[in-house]
């Protein structure tokens, strides 16, 4: 090898032994196409070399699922002939350097996820992760983050239902941006990936081949961020909505017609990963033309249009005699369609550059016989993450304290956020933030097939506790969810947002959260249909809260008997139902007072299952009017969103709990309210107190008015937003 | 009673006025690039991201080879709903005055509020009174109406007190042309058509439009239901 060749290797970020592995599959050195191409597809965004063998351990079969993981999404049967599509993938570092392309490009990425498989998407939910708000940089980034999704998906004419947004210092250099996209399509709709059919055309669909995007997912995604990162903004693509509303539709009415034989979506790695994965699910090889490309520069190397991650592409493969067909369908709709290759019997994918050839690889080598590293997990002897600086004053009441986590910005309301998207296109939203701890959406215009109800959760805090725990948390969080609108889960996708994996800290992390998730889902039966995984989420100040994010579709069935997240009459009962052993450790009071605890109570798994299928039976009898699941700040921070939610007080008996009972967290409580036998009826129900009035009144000691807990509660993100930035080198 | 529902590529919510339209007659999708109004009797130019927008929103719609006919088809007293980008469109043919300005905020507001009808003397406000509240989503980003001197009969909603979402002129949700055939405006009715998915308010209008049409309808009508086509 010559110290040119090292030098070339190691800045597209293989390593020696990699290179040695490339030219051993070879039985050559790779010329500068290949190695381009290979230092993509060998990437950990690709391959999922440091996760692979830990991933087999989640369980991927249940009765509903049609399509697992490795497809371009998952999916599951909701009956009537109907299929449910989806997945959620993150954005991170592209949103570290530049948040608004970046997010709005990991919406458009996400949605073509989907209707790769055939599915109409309807619905978006993002989960999102910033340093604290008092950081100008968190601001900023939080700021253009989420008008990147709304410029997306509200162009686009997809509804975003549904997210979460944590704000946590571990979160200051490198931000979370995960988006998760719901599609749905008649069964016999779908289309897989694999390429079919030698001889037939592979055809690129949709915007041209620009320089955006070059090497984004070795030289973003699968390194740690580092202080020259605006440097790497070319890495970041450029979103274009218009484009991809067009593909959408035509891509639809190609796969109504049956005209395609397979279809794939270019994300990361570009033309090289599309081809080589659809050339190796059908056991085939695929030849390329770069000539035939359509470029938006005139000059651009054979490598670089086999690695741009310009948007808004996707690539079909279709028999010669419905060539014609596509050509046409693609004009009505004003999509760029080429055919730039064909399906070989040779499972090598050969690049050409007219007729000279370029490149030439074993399919096997790019997709399937990749590097896969074993992990070797440490469980740290120390803490990683510093304690948080304490917002709150010792000593601090009940009412002192429940306005400050009222307050705190992963508390208090998200209007800031979701007022920023159409929740509502597509006519099907039938709860959407803050109606409901789920967004709800009927399968069918007529509500006759029933709902999907959609969420999407986690909270790197608590794992970062203990991240066995903290993990199977976010499922229950999230089937608890659906739960409270009467939803039972039919499958779950995750993104995994770790460190370095290369640490044996944050193997350690990464492990038992897989472990976490994996008996969460068994205990709940339900199946994981596909993911992500994000490593590396490294900036200078160490690694990021390990941040498993959970999402989750489920199916009610029937919209008209919605419980709603707020109280909705005087009079009503409330009641507390389901086995909730609250306590201080990981909870946002903790952070305000400046703590981190190592560790977290243990969870019963099959109890908290068990739970949730009574929860499920009674809201789906109709008689509750409100159903609340209890999540950060507890207890009484739930209870007085029911009261700002509704515009309707609540009295209650004197406290008896300590802080951990009236502010501690834990799986598996929920508030329900409804007229008194309604509620009495549900089994376990522990009545509490009573809705009316215009103040959370508890014994004789505590009375807030409700709109003091709306002022506090909805005006924290804006004013922390509206905080001028500190006068630099002010005296 | 037929609804024509105008296509543009980057158009968002003609599916969802389709739906509504056919809650009170027949509707049909028009393609962006014929000029044939296939026989409709009302033209609704619906809501979205015309030609993806990257110019002035709605500058690229109106020039269209449908839009040519839909301004032909409004000229003669043909009913025409814009909605939202539709609403922007209406007034980049000049068939509405005025024009629509980047919300104050300059961001984009997604939020269910209430108009309040000024003018119900339209075609597409007959069966609703002076002064009713309707409850309707707004999402846009360029909804800030700004007509000068604007007449008052014109003015055909607006939004209640205090719940103005961008800074529009006098509070003006929505505008017709002096002939009351033309009815632009900022709020989705067609996204209130169901109490399940937040309102029915919105069905007024529409059932304003079929009303006027029905036979002996001479007028104004009072609230009566027209049964779905």
């Amino acid at each position: 090898m010559t110290e040119r060749a090292i030098a070339r290797h190691r800045e597209l970020g293989l390593t020696d032994a990699e290179y040695e592995g490339i030219c051993d599959r070879l039985g050559r050195e790779p010329n500068a196409v290949e190695l381009a191409v290979f230092s993509l597809m060998w990437s950990e965004h690709c391959a999922y070399k440091h996760s692979r063998k830990l991933l087999r351990e989640l369980p991927t079969e249940g009765p509903y699922v049609l399509m697992g993981p490795g497809e371009n999404a998952g999916v599951v049967d909701v009956g009537d002939g109907l299929a449910v599509a989806f997945k959620v993938e993150s954005h991170n570092h592209p949103s570290a350097v530049e948040p608004f392309q970046g997010a709005a490009t990991g919406v458009g990425g996400i949605l073509r996820d989907v209707f790769a498989v055939g599915a109409r998407p309807i619905a978006v939910l993002d989960s999102l992760r910033f340093g604290e708000l008092d950081s100008a940089r968190s601001r900023y980034l939080f700021d253009w983050a989420v008008r990147g999704i709304g410029q997306y998906g509200n162009s686009v004419g997809v509804p975003t239902v549904g997210g979460e947004v944590y704000f946590e210092a571990a979160y200051e250099q490198n931000c979370l941006v995960n988006a998760m996209c719901v599609g749905i399509a008649p069964r016999e709709r779908l289309v897989r990936s694999a390429a079919a059919g030698v001889g037939n055309h592979v055809v690129l669909l949709g915007a041209r081949t620009g320089r955006d995007g070059i090497g984004g997912a070795s030289v973003l995604a699968s390194a740690e961020l580092s202080e020259e990162d605006a440097s790497k903004r070319p890495s970041v693509q450029i979103g274009d909505p218009f484009e991809e509303s067009k593909l959408v539709e035509c891509c639809l009415e190609l796969l109504e017609r049956n005209a395609l034989a397979s279809l794939q979506d270019l994300g990361a790695a570009g033309l090289s990963s599309s081809s080589s994965e659809m050339a190796s699910k059908g056991r085939v090889g695929i030849d390329i033309d770069v000539s035939r490309v359509p470029l938006r520069e005139a000059d651009m190397e054979p490598f670089e249009i086999m690695i741009s991650e310009s948007q808004e592409r996707m690539l079909a493969v279709v028999d010669p005699s419905r060539l014609d067909e596509l050509l046409e369908v693609c004009d009505r709709w004003d999509v760029r369609a080429t055919p730039i290759g064909t399906v070989t019997d040779t499972r090598r994918l050969r690049v050409l550059d007219g007729d000279e050839p370029v490149a030439d690889m074993p399919v096997r080598a790019l997709v399937d016989d990749t590097p896969l590293y074993d992990l070797e997990p440490e469980q740290p002897a120390e803490p990683l993450y510093a304690e948080p600086p304490r917002r709150i004053a010792p000593g601090a009441g009940v009412e002192e304290t429940l306005l400050a986590l009222l307050g705190s910005p992963n508390i208090a309301s998200k209007r800031f956020v979701f007022e920023q998207y159409d929740s509502i296109v597509g006519s099907r939203t039938a709860r959407r933030p803050p109606d409901a701890d789920a967004a709800v959406l009927v399968l069918a215009h007529d509500s006759g097939s029933g709902a999907l109800a959609v969420s999407i959760d986690g909270n790197g805090r608590r794992v970062a506790c203990e991240p066995y725990t903290g993990a199977a948390e976010a499922v229950l969080e999230c089937a608890r969810n659906l739960a409270c609108v009467g939803a039972e889960p039919l499958g779950l996708t995750n993104c995994l947002n770790f460190g370095n994996p290369e640490k044996p800290h944050i193997a350690w992390q990464l492990t038992r959260a897989v472990h976490g998730l994996r008996d969460a889902c068994l205990a709940l039966g339900v199946p994981v249909v596909g993911g992500n995984v994000s490593l590396y989420n490294e900036g200078g100040g160490g690694p990021i809260y390990p941040t498993p994010i959970v999402g989750m579709v489920g199916k009610l069935p029937d919209p008209a008997a919605l419980p709603r997240l707020g109280f909705t009459e005087e009079g009503h009962a409330i009641a507390l139902v389901g086995p909730f052993e609250p306590s201080l450790e990981g909870s946002e009071l903790e952070k305000l007072r400046g703590g981190l605890a190592s560790g977290l109570p243990r969870v019963d798994l099959q109890a908290q299952a068990d739970a949730l299928v009574r929860l499920r039976a009674a809201v789906r009898q109709g008689g509750l009017a409100t159903v609340h699941d209890i999540s950060d700040g507890g207890f009484l921070s739930a209870l007085a969103e029911c009261c700002i939610a509704g515009g309707l007080g609540a009295r209650l008996e004197p406290l008896t709990g300590d802080d951990a009972g009236l502010f501690g967290e834990g799986p598996g409580g929920v508030l329900i309210a409804g007229p008194p036998e309604a509620v009495e009826a549900v089994e376990g129900a522990r009545l509490i107190g009573t809705v009316g009035g215009d103040a959370l009144e508890i014994g004789d000691g505590l009375s807030i008015p409700v709109a003091r807990l709306r002022e506090v509660y909805e005006g924290a993100i804006p004013g922390a937003l509206a905080t001028p930035a500190p006068a630099a080198g002010s005296d | 009673m037929k609804f024509g529902v105008v296509r543009f590529p980057g158009s968002c919510d003609e599916i969802d006025a389709l739906l509504a339209c056919r809650r009170f007659g027949d509707a049909e999708l028009l393609w962006h690039k014929d000029r044939d109004l296939g026989g409709v009797d009302a033209v609704v130019v619906p809501g979205g991201f015309s030609y993806g927008d990257y110019l002035r929103t709605g500058a690229i719609a109106r020039f269209s080879p449908l839009m040519e006919s839909v301004i032909e088809f409004a000229r003669a007293g043909g009913p025409v709903l814009g909605i939202c980008n539709g609403f922007q469109v209406l007034c980049e043919a000049g068939l509405l005055p005025g024009a629509l300005l980047p919300n104050r905020s300059l961001r984009f507001v997604c939020r269910q509020l209430h108009v309040v009808v000024e003018n119900p003397d339209t075609v597409f406000t007959r069966a609703c009174e002076k002064g009713d509240l309707l409850s309707l989503p707004v999402k846009h980003m360029g909804g800030r109406y700004y007509a000068p001197g604007i007449p008052e009969e014109q003015v055909v909603l607006r939004y209640a007190p205090g719940q103005n979402p961008n800074g529009a002129q006098d509070d003006i949700a929505g505008v017709s042309n002096a002939e009351g055939n033309v009815l632009g405006l900022m709020p989705h009715p067609e996204h209130a058509v169901n109490p399940l998915t937040g309102s029915a308010d919105g069905g007024r209008l529409f059932e304003s439009v079929a009303m006027a049409e029905a036979p002996g309808s001479a007028g104004r009508a009072g609230f009566g239901v027209v049964p779905a086509g």
